[in-house]
């Protein structure tokens, strides 16, 4: 019996862990959606960029972490203002199904930008923490579980602060609300717009490094977990901060344990499944999922 | 005397084919397919196949999405249940081709009947992420329903056969193709001369106000699901009976997104795009292709670059032709066509 406890709490711990990554693609996905309306159907690729580049920046350049993080995070921007500025804001007003396709061909183009720099060959990432694990009670943790669950919450408390007190934050929040008015009192709505890719690019991409050393090693199977994505936003109200971050914990959760119990007897795959049965079930009883705005319009 | 085509009845408005001139040039195009595998190689008639299969899914995405307004990331799903009801229909049933392929392209339609009950209540970007649930949820479905579709170890389908002649080559199987893409593109042209095809393009402008109108929502949205999956269905009979062996690796998302591609770049809401569109996606990897090849004496490692190549190409060309060309290449063609009817004097 108590191993039946601790095999369920070190699926919970797993869970919550990958659920914290997933927390801030959610994040990155929702800041976008909030700001400007845009749905970005590439969100795996930002992790998969970030990840890249970390990896490229610590281990063939050789640079000291302290430098190689920033370095990295400085490319992450650029790579936001790059899409936003290029891409999106040219077709602002465009039809639903024109952003999303643009999104998708700028995720395309990253693919194809990595695939030819780098090859499409998993890459071993720097080992950051000990593999060795630890034990909380009798349950076995591995560090790098902890510390990624840390870091995400710790990043997302720093976001959570940023969004409550700060200028830009605020400014952000009035965008999300009503641009008009936004605009009227001094918002440099264009300035949100960009930001807000920025700011998701920066959370994708450290999503991806807490990734590459949660799996030891970087490749493209990185970007399908970006999809999962949908379900959390989904979950958690299109656009919603607390639901990304709540939404992001409990899918992780859910996926392992379903992928831990019902595995064995439905013969594997079932993790990568069960997040989209939940998504189909909360758009059937409850499109606009726990947190989100109620303006789903029924014809 | 009347100079200049002036349309002065709903008849003569409504006319697909203007002058005869345009009815001499299907003929001819007509003509000019049943003549292919004569002079074709087999690299190009497998291009060609695909070319015609990708018409078939392409003309039914179009008339979802670009006619309908209904966004589906889901298309390669009804793709492969088509595939996989066609190859299934054939081995544990034993159907004949000609019974299993509108069969499986039926199954397809039922399944776009579920999918498309969503449609029902979500619009626009929800209905694209729920039909991207479903696509994620076939396709586990494919992969682990091994006792029919055999999973990842892949589904043998036997060739088709007319009279005892296996369709077993591309020169064959060619016939097979292009005698359904041309009703099918026949089809979708009059479907919107009719009703049916005059309610979707109404629920596509303004859903609200073709409900008002007494357009019924309900029915025409369903029915634009199922006329889309069972273009798809026919496009993944062909698929099998093309390929011979099905891997659930052939329907992946990218695929869904290939053909949303297709009709982005050849023009939303456009039968002529439809193919355009289907050709460009389909040609876009053989002309890298053959790019790598002519550039394997400067440059050895071009062949490698293939995939990655094409992927920013490709991500390029949506890009770019939401940018610049929202109406795809059919309005490209529609301008080249104007300006050389009126050549030289175009004012």
């Amino acid at each position: 019996m108590g191993d039946q406890i601790v095999f369920m709490l070190q699926l919970i711990i797993t869970g919550v862990a990958v659920g914290g990554v997933y927390s801030l693609m959610a994040l990155g996905f929702v800041l976008i959606f909030k700001a400007s309306s845009v749905v970005n159907f590439g969100p795996g690729e930002l992790v998969l960029f970030g990840a890249y580049i970390a990896w490229a920046t610590i281990l063939p350049m050789k640079l000291p972490l302290y430098v190689a993080l920033p370095l990295t995070l400085v490319v992450a921007i650029l790579l936001g203002l790059v899409i936003e500025r290029g891409v999106l804001r040219p077709l602002i007003g465009e039809p639903i199904i024109s952003v999303i396709m643009v999104t998708f061909g700028v995720a395309s183009v990253i693919r194809g930008f990595l695939n030819m720099t780098w090859g499409s060959d998993t890459r071993p990432f720097p080992v950051l923490f000990s593999p060795e694990p630890f034990h909380l009670g009798p349950v076995p943790v591995s560090p790098v579980h902890l510390w990624s669950f840390v870091g995400v919450l710790i990043l997302l408390a720093g976001f959570s602060l940023f969004f409550k007190f700060s200028l830009t934050g605020m400014a952000m929040r009035a965008t999300a609300d009503n641009q008009q008015v936004a605009q009227s009192l001094g918002v440099s709505v264009k300035w949100v717009f960009a930001l807000s890719w920025c700011i998701a690019t920066v959370v994708s991409t450290l999503g991806g490094i807490i990734l590459g050393s949660v799996r030891g090693g970087v490749d493209f199977s990185l970007a399908d977990l970006g999809l999962k994505v949908f379900p959390v936003v989904i979950l958690g109200g299109l656009d919603s901060v607390a639901g990304a971050i709540i939404g992001g914990v409990l899918i992780g959760v859910l996926e392992n344990l379903s992928g831990g119990y019902l595995d064995p007897v439905m013969g594997g795959g079932v993790k990568e499944v069960a997040p989209f049965v939940v998504l189909v079930i909360i758009l059937m009883l409850r499109p606009h999922g726990l947190f989100g705005k109620v303006e789903i319009e029924r014809v | 005397m009347q100079c200049g085509g002036f349309r002065i009845s709903y008849r003569s408005d409504e006319r697909i084919f203007d002058t005869a001139l345009p009815i001499v040039g299907v003929v001819l195009l007509v003509a000019a397919l049943a003549v292919v595998p004569r002079f074709a190689t087999t690299y190009w008639l497998d291009v060609m196949n695909r070319i015609g299969i990708a018409i078939i899914g392409a003309l039914g995405l179009n008339i979802l999405v670009g006619y309908t307004g209904q966004i589906s990331i889901g298309h390669a799903a009804f793709l492969a249940v088509g595939a996989y009801a066609t190859a299934i229909l054939e081995i544990n049933a034993g159907l004949p081709f000609y019974l299993a392929i509108p069969l499986a392209a039926l199954i397809a339609s039922g399944f776009g009947l579920v999918f498309g009950i969503p449609s029902l209540r979500l619009k626009g970007l929800y209905l694209a992420i729920a039909t991207l649930a479903a696509h994620f949820i076939t396709s586990y479905g494919i992969i682990h329903w091994e006792s029919l579709t055999k999973g990842v170890l892949g589904l043998m389908v036997p060739p088709a056969t007319v009279f005892g002649i296996p369709l077993d080559s591309d020169g064959r199987i060619y016939y097979l193709i292009f005698a359904l893409v041309i009703p099918a593109t026949f089809f979708a042209k009059n479907l919107f001369r009719t009703k049916i095809g005059r309610a979707f393009i109404a629920i596509r402008d303004r859903d609200v106000a073709a409900g008002v109108m007494g357009v019924s929502l309900y029915r025409y949205k369903l029915l634009a699901f199922v006329i889309s999956s069972f273009y798809a269905g026919m496009a993944g009979g062909l698929m099998a009976h093309h390929s011979r062996i099905l891997f659930p690796d052939a329907f992946t998302l990218l695929v869904a997104i290939d053909y949303l591609a297709m009709i982005i770049i050849g023009g939303l809401g456009s039968i002529l795009g439809a193919i355009f569109g289907a050709v460009f996606m389909t040609l876009l990897p053989e002309v890298l292709k053959l790019s790598a090849t002519s550039l394997t004496g400067v440059y050895p490692n071009a062949f490698g670059l293939i995939a990655s190549t094409r992927d920013i190409v490709f991500g390029l060309a949506v890009i770019l032709f939401l940018m610049y060309e929202p109406l795809g290449l059919a309005r490209i063609w529609l301008r080249v066509r104007s300006y050389w009817k009126l050549w030289p004097y175009a004012y």
